[in-house]
């Protein structure tokens, strides 16, 4: 036993597991955003932004992360000499948040816009008829009861976007868990099946708070009708 | 067949002493919901201080009439103007001629998610631009006026419907509107709620204010409405006072209809 927590310390699996929690919560915090943007697009009364909106979502909900991440690494910066840091590791971390970002916009855009359709249309309409132009009215009143409709939807959004996080070993994060993992059994096969056990158990714990917290936010931040 | 009278009837309305100048001006508006033809060539003129009752069979345009008023809903043609001038098309401006309208709705419609004191204060201090103390202090008063002052503090959910109703009366209010729309704002109402709401909406018509209600409450039209318009199919088919209205209706769908509204 002690041996093996030698080899979790050598590895620095509890390190392994700070790059992925830094990775979702960048692109997380990036992907609310960008979410938010495009669900403004999606419900506003310009029928251009609304197409930009649908074709972004419909693109990047209909492709694999790993092929936008290997875009990232080989497209944008190993072609397009795309550069987020002069620090070489920094660089391709940043590559990955921004990877997992616009991928999971298009999550967010369409959890957003499933909260949007718990607000009754009466709502808008009342905040037009006291002179609200339509981005004060998205703002003040559409916007605030969309995410509280919203919580339970982006809860899932957000449990995907962590685990989704390994998929930066892919743009060459290699300290992150699922890289640290492969090589820890690479070099100690004997240990497998403690090694798989601790990864495993390390994201339900990361991971179950998110569904436990979202399930309450959204019955308590849920709007009274 | 009854267009000459109904011409007569409006100039004696209009020529009525404590009436301005055009406030509303509605003129050859038409306006399709795809093959159905909702307003038909509506010619209506509502001056300042004017109450106006619309009445009329479900589904004959009335909700649809009062909607064109603010541009909720966009017409097909005609012109409608406020205070002399035509609403423009969907945007800032028109947003800006909106807060001069206010309306109530049916389904009352009050930010669920803002307090009765921020519902009244958002659209002085977000449209209009007046500080928080000072649109605060005003709210105050006028959820006093209409008497839900000790409910300031709560959810919209929180309360009757008659309360939420004399809420949503007080947020319109609180933009200081040149006009008010009300589109049967006591059809959602439990009975023992309706009076209530009516007597705020009859305070305010003595006050001056320039209203277009559409309901079926006769008592308050009797009591409060300079003029009634009857709308059937899309048309003003008819408009006289109140008294006379209701006692002798001139056009046969008038009787037909308000022969179904007196049976209950
Ligand atoms: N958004 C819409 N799309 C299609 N048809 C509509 C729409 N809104 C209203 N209509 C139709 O237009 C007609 C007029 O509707 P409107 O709501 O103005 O009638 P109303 O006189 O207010 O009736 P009620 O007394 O039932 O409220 C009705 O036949 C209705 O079904
Ligand atoms: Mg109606």
């Amino acid at each position: 036993m002690g041996e093996y927590l030698d080899l979790v310390r050598e590895y620095n699996v509890l390190g392994a597991f700070w790059v992925n929690i830094q990775l979702a919560f960048w692109s997380a915090l990036l992907a609310l955003v960008l979410g938010s943007v495009l669900a403004l697009f999606r419900i506003s009364p310009i029928p251009t932004l609304r197409w930009a909106g649908t074709a972004y979502v419909t693109v990047f909900r209909n492709m694999p992360l790993t092929i936008i991440m290997v875009f990232m690494v080989l497209g944008a910066w190993g072609q397009l000499s795309v550069t987020l840091s002069s620090d070489f590791d920094m660089n391709f971390f940043r590559l990955a948040v921004l990877a997992l970002a616009v991928y999971h916009a298009a999550f967010v855009c369409e959890a957003i816009r499933s909260g949007v359709n718990t607000v009754p249309l009466g709502q808008a309409e009342a905040a037009r008829a006291i002179g609200l132009p339509f981005l004060a009215s998205a703002r003040l009143i559409i916007l605030p009861q969309a995410f509280r409709g919203a919580v339970a939807p982006l809860g899932n959004v957000l449990i995907a976007l962590i685990k989704n996080t390994t998929v930066a070993a892919a743009a060459s994060v290699a300290t992150e868990t699922s890289s640290v993992m492969r090589t820890m059994i690479e070099f100690n096969s004997s240990w497998i099946i403690a090694i798989f056990f601790t990864f495993a158990v390390g994201y339900v714990i990361l991971v179950t708070p998110v569904g436990l917290a979202s399930t309450f936010l959204s019955q308590r931040l849920a709007v009274r009708r | 067949m009854d267009h000459g009278e109904a011409t007569t009837t409006t100039e004696n309305a209009a020529t009525a002493s404590h009436l301005g100048p055009p406030l509303v001006e509605l003129v050859d508006v038409n306006k399709h919901f795809g093959e159905l033809h909702v307003l038909r060539d509506i010619n209506l003129t509502v001056r300042k201080g004017e109450v106006l009752v619309v009445i009329g069979p479900s589904g004959s345009g009335k909700s649809t009439l009062c909607r064109a008023i603010n541009r909720l809903e966009p017409i097909d043609s005609g012109t409608i103007r406020i205070d002399g001038q035509p609403m423009p098309e969907e945007g800032r401006e028109l947003a800006r001629l909106r807060a001069d309208v206010g309306m109530v709705f049916q389904s009352f419609n009050l930010f669920a998610h803002k307090t009765v004191l921020d519902n009244v204060t958002l659209g002085p201090r977000k449209v209009r631009g007046v500080g928080k103390a000072e649109a605060e202090k005003e709210a105050m008063a006028l959820l006093d006026r209409v008497g839900v002052k000790n409910q300031a503090h709560k959810l919209p959910a929180q309360l009757s419907g008659g309360q939420q109703q004399r809420v949503a009366i007080a947020r319109s209010l609180a933009m200081h509107p040149k006009v008010m729309l009300f589109d049967e704002p006591t059809s959602a109402l439990d009975p023992e709620m309706i009076n209530e709401v009516l007597d705020a909406m009859v305070a305010l018509a003595r006050e001056g204010m320039t209203m277009v209600v559409v309901t079926h409450e006769m008592g308050f039209a009797r009591k409060a409405a300079d003029r009634v318009v009857f709308m059937s199919d899309g048309q003003i088919v008819e408009q006289a006072t109140p008294e006379e209205f209701f006692t002798n209706p001139s056009s046969d769908r008038a009787k037909d209809f308000l022969s179904k509204i007196l049976t209950h």
